[in-house]
């Protein structure tokens, strides 16, 4: 995995990590945590705001409280933010792990609740991209009866049927901070221009991001961007091609 | 002062008692069964506080203070048992209250209220609302009887109300809800669930309650002490060995195999955490525990 702009993560304080949903499972969470482990010269710990479903899941349940991660709860994401620490929010939800390897990097709609929170707490955004994911673990399929079975929205089918992700290099672009004004209070035109706004970033990101992977694994890539690295360098070959038209909505 | 104490032979209640007793207090208390040996200076009236000789109580003696703890907690008591104590005795205490001129109600009540669920948060603040209503049913007759002394506030203001949600106290009395999840050598868990507990030691527990008639506190508190551990960690802290059931099995090894019974909706208890945030009580009062998790777990242990 490598990680360019980590330097743009505050070193202390409150913040919101936002980004894309990448890959059939949230093992993207997972890699941005790592990156804010591995990447920096000072560690700090991000929690993210869990699908509820997950909490009635057994050994799924336990692992996500072992590493400090919480179900996405309002009241969460205000003590967190509150208390200065960082948080991992994946606006898309459950829609963005659950795309179709066919609409790859496409980003679906965000929520908005995330913007009010920022916006209450005073905490920036900081945007990013995750790149390699849906290689890593594409979906082909859903295997809707099995989902209902289980209590998940979804239950991504991989090529090779069982969903686990392939060891695929990827890589995770932070932006610089959003700072915007407001007590989240504002009615909800507002929200959403705001959120267009995060949403719009997150699309150069990944559009960059992809256009530089792809590079990267060809072979044809010159030049490093200027931001830090973590981790192995990957040479495994990948597919990673970003989104086909300028319209990223579904 | 005159501080009547419903429910005294309780083991946390006579430590109340015996606590206020011993700083010059004056103390009344009612129960339905004796304390054959109290010690001088604590008063107990032989009655159930729903009968006419408890009011007769209130009436002769004018407390000044009132401390509410003649709960009742197990599942041994039946369902209707339980509605009885622990609703119809809230109500008549408050009503009691209210009609004797007490100038202070103090409501010793659980965290549990606020129920276990995977989408619930982790930290509940006085805010929550009561959850276990619906994950927990068997404690419907403990919330109800919260939100009444609660009710109090607003129905009687005269009267200070301190509804205080205390986490499960642990300890060498080997007393309550907890100790008695942990009275046998193992402990059921869900598989795939280690939940965290939230408990203090029985000494801090009634330091809290004490605290909370010294700051003659009004309102509704959220009373705790150490963070909380894991099921697991308590188990083994407690020298106990945690029993992972599969949780469509669970019901049928409650009460089995050496282990304890519980009702379909402790379930949700033993899979989710409930958590509370203490802060306003401790701002309110100053209070700060004396043993941490450990030392609570080992007081539990070795006496």
């Amino acid at each position: 995995m490598k990680c360019f702009g980590i330097d743009n993560v505050p070193e202390r304080g409150g913040a919101m990590l936002v980004g894309n949903h990448s890959g059939g499972l949230p093992v993207d969470g997972g890699m941005v945590l790592a990156s804010l482990f591995f990447a920096r010269d000072l560690p700090r710990h991000a929690t993210g705001m869990v699908e509820k479903f997950a909490g009635n899941w057994p050994f799924v349940s336990e692992w996500f409280s072992r590493v400090g991660q919480l179900p996405g709860l309002p009241e969460h994401a205000l003590r967190l933010l509150q208390d200065g620490r960082l948080l991992m929010i994946f606006p898309e939800g459950a829609r963005g792990t659950g795309k179709l390897f066919k609409d790859r990097y496409r980003l679906v709609q965000f929520g908005t609740g995330f913007m009010r929170i920022a916006l209450q707490t005073g905490a920036p955004i900081v945007p990013f991209a995750f790149i390699g994911g849906e290689e890593a673990l594409p979906t082909i399929y859903h295997a809707k009866t099995l989902a209902k079975i289980v209590g998940a929205p979804y239950w991504p089918v991989p090529p090779y049927l069982v969903p686990f992700p392939l060891p695929l290099g990827c890589e995770i672009h932070y932006g610089k901070p959003m700072h915007f004004p407001g007590t989240g209070r504002e009615p909800d035109e507002v929200i959403e221009g705001y959120v267009e706004q995060v949403k719009s970033v997150v699309k150069l990101l990944v559009l960059r991001g992809c256009a530089l992977h792809r590079q990267r694994t060809d072979g044809t890539f010159a030049q490093e961007p200027e931001d830090s690295s973590s981790g192995s360098s990957s040479a495994a070959p990948s597919s990673t091609s970003g989104p086909t038209d300028t319209d990223s909505e579904p | 002062m005159k501080i009547l104490i419903t429910g005294i032979n309780g083991a946390h209640a006579r430590m109340v008692a015996l606590r206020l007793r011993a700083r010059g207090d004056e103390i009344l208390g009612i129960d339905r069964r004796p304390w054959p040996d109290a010690p001088e200076g604590v008063h107990v009236f032989q009655t159930d506080v729903r009968k006419r000789p408890a009011a007769d109580v209130f009436r002769q003696h004018r407390p000044d203070v009132v401390i509410h703890m003649a709960t009742i907690t197990h599942f041994t008591a039946s369902a209707e048992e339980r509605l009885r104590i622990n609703l119809h005795g809230t109500r008549l205490v408050f009503e009691y209250c209210h009609e004797f001129g007490v100038k202070q109600a103090v409501f010793v009540g659980r965290h549990t209220i606020y129920g276990a669920a995977p989408d619930a948060p982790l930290y509940r603040t006085e805010e929550e609302p009561p959850l276990a209503v619906s994950t927990f049913p068997e404690l419907a007759d403990l919330v109800a009887a919260d939100l009444f002394a609660a009710a109090a506030l607003w129905r009687w203001p005269g009267l200070k109300t301190a509804v205080l949600r205390m986490v499960y106290m642990l300890g060498p009395t080997h007393r309550g809800t907890l100790a008695s999840f942990l009275a046998g050598p193992r402990v059921p868990t869900i598989l795939g669930f280690d939940p965290l507990y939230h408990f203090m030691h029985d000494e801090d527990g009634v330091e809290a309650i004490v605290r909370a008639v010294d700051h003659q506190l009004s309102g509704i508190y959220n009373v705790a002490g150490p963070p909380p551990v894991p099921l697991s960690t308590l188990a083994r802290g407690t020298g106990r060995q945690p029993i992972p059931i599969p949780e469509p099995l669970f019901k049928y090894s409650a009460g089995r195999f050496g282990l304890p019974y519980l009702p379909p909706g402790a379930v949700a208890h033993i899979k989710h955490p409930i958590v509370v945030d203490a802060t306003a009580f401790r701002r309110a009062t100053n209070f700060e525990h004396k043993h941490d998790a450990h030392a609570v777990m080992v007081s539990f242990r070795e006496s």
